[in-house]
């Protein structure tokens, strides 16, 4: 794990359609307030971590060219990191792995996206294969309704179960965004609104999918050395992390059992000590940009077995007041500026574990789960973070 | 009510030309003529579809040229039913992933050829497990459209 490494500080914009804003100025807003929040300013910062989706997604190549201003880099080292809809975990952990490597003591992390300004399902779908699979494959929600299938097929799960406990998680979701200040869509849902609402790719329908969201996250990464230098008591250091890739033909491996998601969880459960994930986490941030999913990556991650979330999301096992708390933040579901959704669920992690969550806070959270998936159900990355080093 | 500022409309337009190299460019030509093929990989005895140079897993080059069925297995569908900017399906249409008679992997296609606008005839007639037949068209390009779609056996 190198030295250890803590994150001490987090802005968020308020996500949504940013029409207000210019891309670097929603950059800038998020990077505002993790100077505000953390007390330093851009002179304490060793290197710069940026990344965001497919550049086509605003139309400008290289964004962290484009915000070097807005993220106060020059002058400094710069990274990008990109792995779709994963970016975010992996540019938590491109942090990470600078400060605990020992060659940066304090990294700033800032991911961001903009999907009102272009087509963002046109986008994603140009990260499928272009000879074989782009024609078919639907754009992302496409790509996760057919895992969903193969999910509920091969568990033998009968659908009209599944669909009762994702309008559930629809349903508790759009209510927990109305804590969270910084959330997207803020709307009241019932079961049947869900549940009746327009198929986009079935079964998945419309309140069972994220937003197109504009906005921007950002994260500073510090080592034991500069946290104890600081004088910051509370942080949120970092326990584990996991990350792993399948092959990228959509078709080649088992979606259900999912072997990068299972690995991920694993690698970062061994790095921080977990043995029963149920119990011994407080909270998990589940990227969940649609709710058959997130059922999916409760069993993936061990929070139960093969083919039970959907009895247990419908028990309230998952729920605010549950024995494992998911996605109290209303989640991608209700915000997805996707290159920076992956950190903000590391961000909103690490807001539990230092009693900073507000009106969504779990009381007494002190390990926390943030996680991310990328491509065509391709990568999944894991980070975990704890109130205790 | 927020105040509305002005925003600039503008378009990016490239062409590129994408070069299928010797596996695909046989593929597509096997398209054509009414065949799919596949390559076995000689470490771990997988047939995949559509053709490869080499074993994602294995790593190694997969020179045995297989032909598989037009037949074959739904694995999983969805029903696409909304549209993105140069989608080149008109939905709605049923994305789905198909085991072919003969290979070990999921080929990506459609599956069509009954009403389509009804959702409720989509329910009733689409299963995971289902059996589908490759339909060809009459004018075949060297192209995966070739295969207008798959239809239920």
């Amino acid at each position: 794990m190198g030295r250890p490494v803590a994150i001490i500080g987090v802005g968020q914009t308020k996500h949504g359609r940013r029409m207000d804003v210019s891309y670097p100025d929603l950059v800038r807003e998020a990077v505002l307030r993790v100077f505000e929040d953390t007390g330093l300013t851009p002179d304490d910062i060793d290197g710069v971590v940026s990344g965001t989706m497919p550049s086509m997604m605003e139309g400008v190549a290289l964004t962290h060219f484009y915000f070097a201003d807005a993220m106060q880099a020059v002058g400094k080292p710069i990274l990008k990191t990109e792995t779709c809809g994963s970016t975010g975990v992996s540019i938590a952990h491109t942090a990470f792995y600078w400060v605990a490597s020992g060659m940066a003591d304090i990294v700033l992390a800032v991911g961001h996206e903009k999907m009102n300004e272009g087509d963002s399902q046109a986008t994603m779908t140009t990260v499928c294969e272009p000879f074989y699979q782009r024609h078919f494959v639907a754009g992302a929600p496409g790509a996760f309704s057919m895992q969903s299938r193969v999910w509920m097929d091969n568990f033998g799960i009968p659908e009209d179960k599944v669909r009762d406990a994702a309008a559930y998680i629809s349903k508790t979701h759009h209510d927990s965004a109305f804590d969270n200040p910084y959330a997207h869509v803020k709307l009241r849902v019932t079961i049947d609104d869900v549940k009746n609402s327009k198929i986009i790719t079935y079964p998945i329908r419309l309140l069972d999918v994220c937003p197109n969201s504009d906005g921007a996250c950002a994260v500073i990464f510090a080592s034991e050395e500069a946290v104890r230098k600081l004088g910051r008591k509370k942080v949120a250091w970092v326990k584990g992390i996991g990350f792993r890739g399948e092959e990228y033909y959509f078709g080649d491996s088992d979606k259900a059992v999912w072997q990068s998601a299972i690995q991920a969880a694993k690698e970062a459960y061994d790095q921080a000590g977990i043995n029963d994930p149920r119990k011994d986490l407080d909270v998990a941030e589940v990227y969940n940009p649609f709710t058959f999913q997130e059922m999916m990556f409760y069993e993936c991650f061990g929070f139960c077995g093969f083919g039970e979330a959907p009895d247990l999301v419908l028990k309230g096992i998952f729920a605010r007041d549950g024995q494992l708390p998911c996605d109290p933040s209303g989640g991608t579901l209700c915000s997805n500026p996707i290159g920076a959704t992956g950190l903000i669920r590391v961000a909103e992690a690490a807001l539990q574990v230092m009693d900073k969550a507000g009106d969504h806070q779990i009381p007494g959270a002190r390990t926390a789960l943030g996680h991310a998936m990328g491509g065509a159900d391709q990568f999944n990355g894991i980070m975990i973070v704890g109130s205790e080093m | 009510m927020a105040k509305e500022f002005r925003t600039l409309l503008t378009e990016i337009k490239l062409p590129y030309e994408l070069a299928y190299g010797a596996t695909w460019t046989k593929f597509f030509e096997g398209m054509k003529e009414k065949k799919i093929y596949g390559t076995k990989c000689s470490r771990c005895g997988r047939i995949l579809v559509p053709a490869r140079t080499f074993c994602p897993r294995c790593f190694v080059d997969t020179d045995e040229w297989v032909e598989v069925s037009p037949q074959g297995t739904v694995l999983t569908w969805s029903y696409a039913n909304y549209r993105y900017f140069g989608m080149p399906m008109d939905p709605p249409f049923i994305s789905a992933l198909i085991k072919l008679d003969g290979s070990d992997v999921g080929f990506l296609h459609i599956v069509a050829g009954f009403d389509l606008d009804d959702f409720e005839v989509v329910r009733q007639t689409v299963k995971t497990g289902m059996r589908v037949k490759a339909v060809w068209e009459d004018e075949r390009k060297g192209h995966i459209m070739d295969i207008r779609h798959f239809e239920p056996l």
